[in-house]
């Protein structure tokens, strides 16, 4: 049966959020949310570059590596258009946008090795989505893994402050202030 | 074959498609960069510590090819970046008035008396928010040593209880002053040798009460002096480095040595920094 298009939205971003239920990106979720303001850079630098990468890695899958049967190369393939896309924003934003460059600073070239954009654009191959779905998806993937930093950073901020055991604070609490957080999100569990 | 040649031409070819489109790219969005950034980021230390106002030496570098900086931006560097900076500027750097930080206070654990003994952290910052520190002088020296953690050049030693400043090492990057909870380290021009070292605004009968080396507000010093570079407002002398000609007179004048002679070095002091 095919989902629709809000059920997979609706699924993306809460009920399996690539951060809390996947597991994915988890490196820029604890390396870049220290701070609000850093947190909403990033949410959106990988917003855009994980819908565009979707959508472009959709069309090279189905024109060229299916037809000619190199689903094998599907990887390699991946990482090429992701790391060359992260390096065409910043070359763009570069122009257009240096006050938005010099924000986002070195969080953009880290996108490549975000794992969460290739981890979306492999899932959207494996689930057999249309392309109209694979953006979705990949809209809301991203949504959700902006969801999951907004919540954390709030989080750390509040904690920055907080009198924590001075064992627990910093990085500890962290971690755990996210697995409570990935338990709490279980309970989207069975939502779609 | 086509096994073998397939994946090749695919793999290589994307390369090469997005190798092209990035060059292309990176013509359309080409940033002009003025060539003289990069020159002076070169003559720059490169240190990035901040002294200079800016976030780190790139931000010098534009700031100062922008011309909204002037050559001698740099304060570590000294005169000799200065003189690079401004030969990649075409212009003259003129003489840089080299500053030096010094603390106002000679309140060591001789001079001065304290109002309770100190156990805490040691942090000037902790302790001033304990009834303003343990000397009885609510303005002087707390000699917990916060500047000396901070100082990354080897400028500054704790001597008996206050903390001094060795001017040959001081690069005037202004973080003994930043983090000092008592504002008692200032700038001081580095040829300046008499310095008011007090910053005490009790009136007279209240410093020479706790401190025997407090400036007690006796204008000796204004009387004295043959540039009047000395002014007197709230209790304490101040001295005009610009009108001060370095004639001393004030040093010997003063009855609580409160106007030091920052050129004569204790033998401690020469044997802290020795060693």
């Amino acid at each position: 049966m095919e989902m629709s298009l809000f059920a997979i939205m609706v699924s993306t971003i809460l009920v399996n959020n690539y951060v809390f239920a996947r597991f994915l990106g988890i490196c820029p979720f604890l390396g870049v949310s220290n701070k609000m303001e850093t947190a909403t850079g990033m949410g959106f630098a990988v917003t855009f570059v994980t819908t565009l990468a979707s959508i472009i890695t959709y069309i090279i899958q189905n024109t060229i590596l299916n037809t000619l049967g190199l689903q094998y190369l599907q990887t390699i393939v991946f990482i090429l258009v992701i790391a060359s896309l992260v390096q065409f924003v910043e070359l763009a934003l570069k122009k257009i946008s240096p006050g938005l460059y010099s924000a986002m600073g070195v969080f953009l070239p880290l996108i490549t090795t975000n794992c969460m954009v290739l981890g979306v654009a492999i899932l959207n191959i494996q689930e057999g989505f249309t392309l109209l779905q694979t953006t979705v998806n990949a809209v809301g993937a991203s949504l959700g893994f902006f969801l999951a930093l907004i919540l954390i950073s709030a989080l750390r901020e509040k904690m920055d402050i907080a009198d924590i055991p001075e064992a627990l604070a910093g990085f500890p609490i962290t971690l755990i202030a996210a697995g409570l957080m990935s338990i709490a999100f279980t309970g989207f569990a069975g939502l779609v | 074959m086509t096994n073998i040649i397939n994946p090749v031409v695919v793999l290589g070819g994307l390369g090469l498609l997005f190798g092209v489109l990035l060059s292309i790219a990176s013509k359309v969005f080409v940033v002009e960069v003025d060539p003289k950034v990069e020159d002076v980021l070169n003559a720059l230390p490169g240190a990035n510590c901040g002294a200079c106002g800016y976030p780190g030496c790139a931000g010098c570098a534009v700031a100062i090819a922008q011309g909204k900086a002037p050559v001698t931006a740099c304060t570590i560097g000294g005169q000799k970046v200065a003189e690079n900076v401004a030969d990649i500027m075409g212009v003259n750097a003129a003489q840089m008035d080299r500053n030096v930080a010094a603390v106002l206070c000679q309140g060591d654990c001789d001079k001065a008396k304290d109002k309770y003994v100190y156990q805490g952290l040691q942090d000037c910052r902790i302790q001033a928010t304990l009834a303003g520190g343990q000397k009885e002088c609510s303005y002087g020296c707390l000699g917990c040593g916060s500047c000396f953690d901070v100082c990354e050049f080897n400028a500054i030693r704790m001597i008996n209880g206050i903390a001094v400043i060795n001017k040959e090492n001081c690069t005037a990057c202004n973080k003994c002053v930043e983090i000092c909870p008592k504002k008692i380290i200032e700038m001081v021009p580095y040829d300046s040798t008499a310095i008011v070292k007090c910053k005490s605004e009790d009136p007279g009968k209240l410093v020479r009460g706790y401190c025997s080396t407090g400036c007690i507000g006796c204008q000796i010093c204004v009387k004295n002096c043959p540039t009047e570079a000395f002014s007197f407002e709230n209790n304490l002398a101040r001295i005009n480095y610009e009108k001060c000609i370095n004639c001393l007179v004030c040093v010997e004048k003063c009855p609580t040595n409160a106007i030091d002679n920052s050129s004569i070095v204790s033998e401690e002091f020469a044997r802290e920094f020795a060693s």
